[in-house]
């Protein structure tokens, strides 16, 4: 354990194009931040598991999901996973076309599932079901909007590196590291999806 | 794209795995879908199920997506992912027992 | 088009507060005055605003600690005086409006902006040269961070002058801190101060917990890791397991302020006591991410300054992560009356005790290392022995809180104001200032001055028991927290000592800020110059370079064979490696993190005053400096290997001087 953490500060600046075993630096500390993100969204779980009874008088998650709109919403992320992988699949085959090919096709998969959740959202608001009505909608609202909002960074940050790598950045040694770094991120959100729809939306229709 | 076959490197996954994780959680997902929607289950076991076939999803997803594993180069990356899970029990475990006791207590809920 | 923000926000009836913007403005206009007069602008632009090196950000993470005391410091002796004053029909001179922003602008200034600051700015410092590194794992980010905590720290100062602070204390308990009983803009200054802060520190955990995982010199495996870099790795992953939670916590109130939800409201289903859960699971172990990184300048301290190995380095390892992980199942003792029940309450308070265990093991060591040590009596461990003693009398009275039943009596009284500042200040500042004495001369080449430094741990320890031993008998009387006047006549004396305390304690600051003129004054007294980079014999690698180092520490990176390798060659009279230099690998310096900084605070600013055009810019600004930045393949350069030769040449130059000087 000692010996593969020990690894000299010069192991990561001086063999660039070299080896490749020893996992980036930054791989790793996004992997870090992404373990807080994790602990973020069991906060946010916390509030919502507490507050999920509160309805206030207002309407109740069996009354307002809408479970094929999330059985569509899923099966679109879980598209966009394996779309992404075929993405890096091909960045390490060096094949830029089709990492970009791979790289759209999650794209538009991720912003129709942002698409969907705007418009999940914007009709329980004009039927007067907005976060304001209750605890209980406050936290859905939260929840499942922070989310959607991690997915929409996600879809920003994907269009950044495709127009980055059209440039000069190319699949550079970076550019492979960021494609990881997004890599995480994208599969990230897909495990927290899990739990959303398990405990939001399958159980608040119980 | 056939030929991209660059598996060499298992740590970055390989067209079989993503698809093999795929139809897991394809399978995964339904079999949650299913246990709510047929109402075969009691609201208790149909939770219960709901738990575990998220965990197993999420293994799922963490082995064939992530690419966590076991092997020397992504043992802090696992130690790290575990004490993060241990965190987030302690906190959503801790704050439903505070509060479930103090609303028990309070005779407020 | 300004939101809420008119001239009416300005508080020019509060003559306190107009005086205080006259001085703050002559003391700004003054230093602005001095920089553009020397012509040291681009030298500030260039070596320092713009700087991705650890040791210059550690610097002015304690400038900004320092300046961030003053401020605390004089909310703290206001409240003081007030308290002095206002007995009896005398309402005294801070009307409770005033009054509250104090108490909640002082803890908040000197949790968030005091000690957060002090302890990055000293884990800045000492981390990467503890472990041989020549930077951190993300120098920008590092920077990043630092502008993170800067515009914290601003926005709360600004409060001052432009609207209002908040007025629920240091963690802004709902339902005061809801929009229905806190209309104005106070809360959310507080809101986003923290909020950009915490990014900062939230970084700053990442950046070191991958630092001392991936960077450590070769051999050096996580038994052989210095106790400070030890204390250093337990704070960052608390940093990352419980900030997430402040932020969480926060960004729910401010929904509930800004968007009208209902979590903590008293209406709508919202739950004021989940708030509370949820701040203190960040809260509590906030208190251990602060005070951990002080036990390891106590380690170092007290072992150098005995001359001998620590006592019991992996007890003390062991210590500490015990306290880590038990710093996280006991949060409800902040909360005992709160109504749980007896279980809960047994639970957590039982944990609470079990803390003292693993703390008191570490008093144990540190005082067997003294024992039969040769202990030279410096500043330093003045410090760290005033502190052996102020921090067992806080834990006991701590473990007597960690009763539920002791805590129904004494919850929110002054018994519990006396002892988290018996901790705090006996523990977390005894540390942080035990600690700048003892790295200044690596950052600085020249040593603090000694007399100066004694005088000021004198006046800080006589100090604090005048200040807070009075306290902890007014409590035990029924005195609570956050009074603003009382007819108490049996508490009336103890709060005039409580104000001599204060003013014994300022004085202890006036000698402070003296021992640093004077120690500038005269740092090319041959007896303070540090020209070996080893100026007190010490044990760890960070002595082993010279004082300042160079930007990328280590000529050649060291090989670690066990515990204080360093040390042990220096007494085998081992000489220094004769390893091949070769060029280095450092990253350039970046303004992105200036121009970040600048971005967020539009942001937070124009978001208070419910600017929203001007916020949009500020989010839009953040977001293209990171794509620019991201895009900018020009961020590193290598020192050649001659520009290496001759900063060791005249390294050996300046030993042998000293040694000639001998």
């Amino acid at each position: 354990m000692a010996h593969e953490a020990t690894m000299s500060p010069l192991a990561h600046a001086d063999d660039h194009g070299g080896e490749h075993h020893h996992e980036s630096p930054n791989v790793f500390g996004f992997w870090l931040y992404l373990m807080t993100d994790c602990v973020l969204f069991g906060s946010i779980f916390a509030a919502f598991a507490v507050l999920r009874n509160q309805y206030a008088g207002g309407p109740s998650g069996k009354e307002l999901f809408d479970l094929t709109n999330v059985g569509i919403e899923t099966a679109i992320l879980l598209f966009s996973s394996i779309t992404y992988g075929f993405a890096s699949l091909n960045a390490l085959a060096k094949n830029k076309t089709m990492v970009l090919v791979w790289l759209a096709i999650t794209f538009v998969l991720g912003a129709s599932f942002v698409g969907l959740e705007l418009k999940e959202f914007s009709s329980m608001i004009a039927e007067g079901n907005g976060p304001d009505r209750s605890a209980f909608l406050s936290a859905f609202f939260t929840l499942v909007g922070t989310h959607g909002l991690h997915v929409t960074c996600g879809l920003i940050w994907m269009a950044v590196l495709m127009v980055q790598m059209m440039g000069p950045q190319d699949l550079s040694e970076r550019m492979m590291n960021k494609l990881a770094c997004l890599s995480l991120f994208w599969h990230f959100l897909d495990i927290v999806w899990i739990c959303v729809f398990s405990f939001v939306y399958l159980a608040g229709v119980m | 794209m056939a030929q991209a076959h660059t598996a060499h490197d298992g740590s970055h996954g390989s067209y079989s795995a993503y698809l093999i994780g795929f139809v897991l959680a394809v399978i995964l997902t339904v079999a949650s879908f299913a246990a709510v929607m047929t109402h075969a289950l009691s609201p208790g076991m149909a939770l219960a199920a709901l738990t575990v076939l998220a965990v197993v999803q999420i293994i799922v997803h963490l082995v064939f997506f992530l690419h966590l594993n076991t092997s020397s180069e992504q043992s802090w990356n696992l130690m790290c992912f575990i004490f993060a899970a241990a965190t987030v029990v302690v906190i959503i475990g801790g704050t439903l027992f505070i509060m479930h006791d103090t609303a028990i207590n309070m005779m407020s809920r | 088009m300004l939101g809420k923000l008119s001239f009416s926000a300005i508080p020019l009836d509060v003559p306190i507060l107009v005086g205080t913007f006259l001085g703050v403005a002559v003391i700004g206009l003054a230093v602005l005055g001095a920089v553009t007069y020397y012509g040291k602008w681009g030298y500030l632009w260039r070596d320092w605003l713009t700087t991705v090196d650890h040791k210059r950000l550690a610097v002015m993470y304690i400038i900004l600690a320092i300046v961030m005391l003053f401020r605390g410091f004089a909310d703290a002796i206001m409240m003081r005086t007030q308290l002095a004053l206002a007995y009896k029909g005398n309402p005294g001179y801070l009307p409770p409006h005033h009054y509250d922003q104090v108490f909640s602008a002082h803890g908040t200034i000197m949790i968030f902006f005091m000690a957060m600051a002090f302890m990055t700015g000293l884990m800045n410092l000492v981390v990467p040269l503890q472990i041989g590194a020549r930077d951190v794992a993300f120098p920008f980010l590092n920077s990043l961070s630092f502008y993170m905590t800067l515009v914290g720290a601003l926005l709360i100062n600004i409060s001052l002058f432009i609207g209002e602070f908040a007025q629920c204390g240091w963690l802004v308990y709902p339902p005061l801190s809801e929009m229905q009983f806190s209309p104005g803009v106070g809360v959310d200054y507080y809101i986003w101060a923290v909020q950009i802060s915490g990014v900062g520190t939230l970084l700053t955990g990442v950046n070191f917990f991958t630092t001392i995982v991936k960077m450590r010199a070769p051999g050096m495996g996580w038994m052989q890791m210095p106790v400070f870099t030890w204390t250093a790795f337990c704070t960052t992953v608390l940093i990352m397991a419980s900030f997430p939670v402040l932020t969480v916590t926060l960004g729910l109130l401010s929904l509930d302020r800004y968007l009208g939800m209902h979590f903590f409201t008293n209406d709508a289903g919202g739950n004021v006591m989940l708030y509370l859960s949820m701040i203190w699971t960040w809260g509590h172990p906030e208190v251990y991410i602060l005070v951990i990184p002080a036990f390891g300048v106590f380690s170092e301290v007290t072992a150098t300054f005995s001359q001998k190995p620590l006592f019991g380095y992996k007890t003390m390892v062991y210590a500490t992560c015990s306290i880590m992980v038990l710093s996280f199942v006991v949060w409800v003792h902040h909360f005992f009356t709160m109504g749980a029940g007896a279980n809960v309450n047994t639970f957590f308070g039982i944990m609470t005790m079990i803390i003292a265990v693993p703390t008191g093991v570490k008093i144990f060591n540190w005082l067997f290392t003294m024992y039969k040590g040769r202990v030279e009596f410096t500043a330093p461990m003045y410090w760290t022995i005033g502190f052996m003693i102020t921090f067992s009398i806080g834990g006991m009275t701590g473990v007597m809180l960690a009763m539920p039943a002791a805590d129904w009596i004494l919850h929110n009284s002054l018994f519990l104001i006396a002892h988290f500042h018996n901790v705090i200040i006996g523990g977390v500042y005894f540390g942080y200032i035990a600690g700048m004495g003892f790295w200044f001369p690596k950052a600085f080449g020249f040593k603090l001055n000694e007399t100066w430094g004694k005088r000021a741990f004198w006046c800080w320890f006589v100090g604090f028991y005048l200040a807070f031993v009075p306290l902890y008998v007014l409590g035990l009387e029924g005195m609570t927290r956050r009074m603003n006047h009382y007819d108490n006549p049996d508490w009336y004396p103890w709060m005039l000592a409580a104000e001599a305390g204060a003013i014994v304690i300022a004085l202890g600051i006036v000698c402070q800020l003296t021992q640093l003129y004077v120690s500038i004054r005269d740092r090319n007294l041959p007896e303070n110059l540090d020209l070996t980079g080893d100026p007190w014999n010490g044990r760890t690698l960070e002595w082993s370079i010279s004082s300042p180092p160079p930007a990328y520490n280590f000529a050649v990176i060291p090989d670690i064979h066990g515990l204080d390798t360093f040390h042990t060659e220096k007494q085998l009279g081992l000489k220094a490696h004769g390893k091949p230099l070769a060029p280095i690998h450092m990253p350039k310096n970046t303004s992105a993190g200036v121009f970040i900084g600048l971005f967020s605070f539009i942001l937070g600013f124009a978001s208070i005053w419910y600017i929203w055009w001007l916020a949009a810019i500020g989010l839009i600004g953040i977001v293209a400096t990171m794509i620019l930045r991201s895009a900018n393949r020009d961020v590193d350069y290598y020192v050649p290997v001659s520009e290496i030769e001759h900063n060791e040449e005249v390294y050996s130059r300046r030993i042998a001087a000293a040694q000639a000087a001998e």
